[in-house]
């Protein structure tokens, strides 16, 4: 009698799943849940039952690292081509590169930070679902880390501005933008980290975020850029489902726990979407070849996927669209001209550099926003003005900031825009100014956490930012010539203009 | 103002290169409401109330296997909820009507 040997079954996705992610969890013996998972318990959410959250991904070890090595590898062989061909010649123009600067100072040193608190989370969330989601979402925090500061080094050998950006993001006034809202979510407990990261930043703002840098850098030539982008957006679609599934998760657990997610979603979603300000006159102002408005991403991107889909499905649990959504949807008209007119004022103190758009730009900018763009033409018209007889506009005082969002305040009231908007709450005694209802709510929630916000103004004032003047206080932040200021004329201007007569010159190539 | 799940739609974004390419005409001919969108380096597919990938249709297009996993590789966001990913289809719909 002969035993045929019985072919290797193959187990399915799911048994897969179950027997290396759920099945490698053990209760503990000798010490209490409480004991193991403290952290769980502090922010007055209640889950009954850990096991049922769900990962719609059903990924394991081996089949994440075996396509993350893949996504590697397709980057570095575009990264390297670029690299050899001398790749970046082809950008539409060297001001296009203002985008990345800020990305790289602004946005990558919080895909680090991300890391660090998904890496905390896969330690002590109860269940080992989400750990094993938030294992993966830290390796890939540190894989976009890594994958943009080397694709952006590149540049830094040939332009201005890449040179310092870690050190600048602890430092510099518009930095403190992005870097204060992500140490916000850093200190707050592991259920607000993942509604203020997991869901707001990760599924309500992510595209607006990231897909508009990405296409910027496919239509000006920033081949590199876009292949970084996307690779890391692969991984997004992972990171977005966890923001999802924990938001389920909490509201299905306990009806205690709406009140709460729902305050966390009023909260970062205004928190985010401030920060969204710096994407919005990115797109509008600082990409040679334009993409899309600001105005026509956020009615894409959030007006149509969240409001018109997503906050239907919660609506179930009885959640509603954050509060102040009505400020943002108003503000699409002028956001951006808002934000790059105080960008360009201040760019003397800042690791990029800013110009009047062209007439061309602005007949663009015109037919994006009929309504508000005119207002913001007479400025750059008399601006024009200015600098024919020899006067770019910089401000040399400092301006005010906002005690939460941190951005100068220079946001007016809705359908006012010359009034400036401005708001404060008294606490304790003293004073603190907000730039919109959306930054006082939430101060007002918590004022004992944002009366400690380091704001670069109140710092430099206080003496501890290296000076009391302004050349002081650059060296301080790391800034060498040519890295801010206008850009007609900059390095980064004639080193282009001279690499391309060359080329010209010697017929190309 | 509320739509059913039925209208409401849900979708992929997909980066747009060669190996990408049979997934993305896999996927409207899967979903025949689908429209399809060219946006700078990418391509959004959406759909009323679900959208799916199944394995059969992109392995007959690409002339080889494709386990449901190797989808990662190509996309880049979604809108929707991811409400089955097994060994041989992929599906994208709301949760609730
Ligand atoms: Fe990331
Ligand atoms: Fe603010």
């Amino acid at each position: 009698m002969t035993i045929t040997p019985k072919a290797p079954r193959k187990l399915t996705m799911k048994q897969r799943y179950s027997a290396l992610t759920r099945d490698l969890e053990w209760d503990p013996s000798y010490v209490s849940d409480e004991e193991m998972f403290p952290l769980t318990s502090f922010e007055g959410i209640t889950i009954h039952d850990w096991s049922k959250w769900e990962d719609p991904f059903r990924l394991t070890v081996d089949a994440y690292t075996k396509y993350q090595a893949e996504k590697d590898k397709r980057l570095y062989a575009v990264l390297d081509g670029f690299a050899q061909s001398q790749g970046h010649l082809s950008l539409t123009d060297a001001s296009y590169l203002n985008a990345m600067k800020l990305f790289l100072q602004g946005v990558s040193p919080l895909e680090y930070q991300a890391h660090r608190n998904f890496a905390m989370l896969a330690r002590h969330l109860n269940g080992p679902g989400p750990r094993f989601a938030s294992l993966c979402q830290s390796l890939d925090e540190i894989r976009h880390a890594q994958t943009e500061i080397h694709t952006l080094s590149n540049y830094n050998k040939y332009y201005a501005g890449f040179h310092s950006y870690l050190h600048m993001h602890d430092r510099v006034w518009y930095l403190s933008v992005p870097k204060s809202f992500f140490d916000d979510a850093l200190s707050a407990g592991p259920f607000e980290f993942l509604i203020a990261i997991g869901f707001s930043f990760e599924y309500l703002l992510t595209n607006l975020l990231f897909v508009p840098f990405m296409s910027g850098a496919s239509f000006n030539g920033d081949l590199p850029t876009m292949t970084f982008g996307f690779s890391a957006q692969s991984d997004e679609s992972r990171h977005m489902t966890l923001g999802l599934e924990a938001i389920k998760f909490l509201l299905e657990q306990d009806e205690k726990n709406v009140p709460l997610v729902q305050h966390w979603i009023n909260k970062w979603f205004w928190r985010g979407y401030r920060v969204t300000a710096l994407v919005a006159q990115m797109l509008d102002y600082m990409l040679p070849r334009k993409v899309m408005s600001w105005k026509e991403a956020f009615e894409l991107y959030f007006e149509q996927q969240m409001l018109g889909g997503l906050f239907q499905d919660l609506a179930y649990y009885g959640i509603t669209p954050p509060l102040h959504v009505d400020k943002a949807m108003q503000e699409k008209e002028y956001l951006s001209h808002q934000a790059y007119w105080i960008l360009y004022q201040f760019s003397h103190a800042a690791a990029f550099t800013t110009s009047v758009p062209s007439d061309e730009h602005m007949d663009w900018l015109t037919e994006q926003y009929p309504d508000t763009f005119p207002i913001y033409r007479t400025l750059w018209e008399k601006e024009k003005k200015n600098i024919a007889a020899g006067g770019r506009h910089f401000i040399r005082g400092l301006p005010q900031l906002c005690q939460v969002c941190q951005i100068p305040m220079g946001f007016t009231e809705a359908d006012e825009p010359f009034i400036q908007a401005q708001r404060e709450s008294i606490f304790e005694g003293e004073r603190y100014n907000f730039c919109s209802d959306g930054c006082q709510y939430i101060f007002d929630h918590e004022p004992v956490k944002y009366r400690q916000a380091w704001l670069p103004v109140h710092q430099i004032y206080q003496g501890n930012c290296g000076a009391a003047d302004l050349p002081g206080v650059l060296d301080w932040y790391h800034m060498k010539p040519g890295d801010g200021g206008e850009y007609l004329g900059s390095l980064d201007n004639q080193n282009w203009k001279k690499w391309h007569d060359m080329a010209d010159e010697t017929g190309g190539n | 103002m509320t739509v059913s799940a039925e209208d409401r739609p849900v979708g992929v974004d997909i980066q747009e290169n060669e190996q990408n390419r049979p997934v993305i005409e896999a996927i409207e001919a899967d979903n025949p409401k689908a429209t399809v969108r060219y946006l700078p380096g990418m391509v959004r597919i959406q759909s009323p109330g679900e959208l799916v990938i199944n394995r059969e249709t992109v392995e007959e297009r690409l002339g080889r296997e494709w386990e449901t996993h190797e989808f990662q590789l190509a996309i880049i966001s979604y809108f929707g909820h991811i409400k089955e990913w097994d060994d041989d289809q992929i599906r994208i719909a709301w949760d609730r009507p």
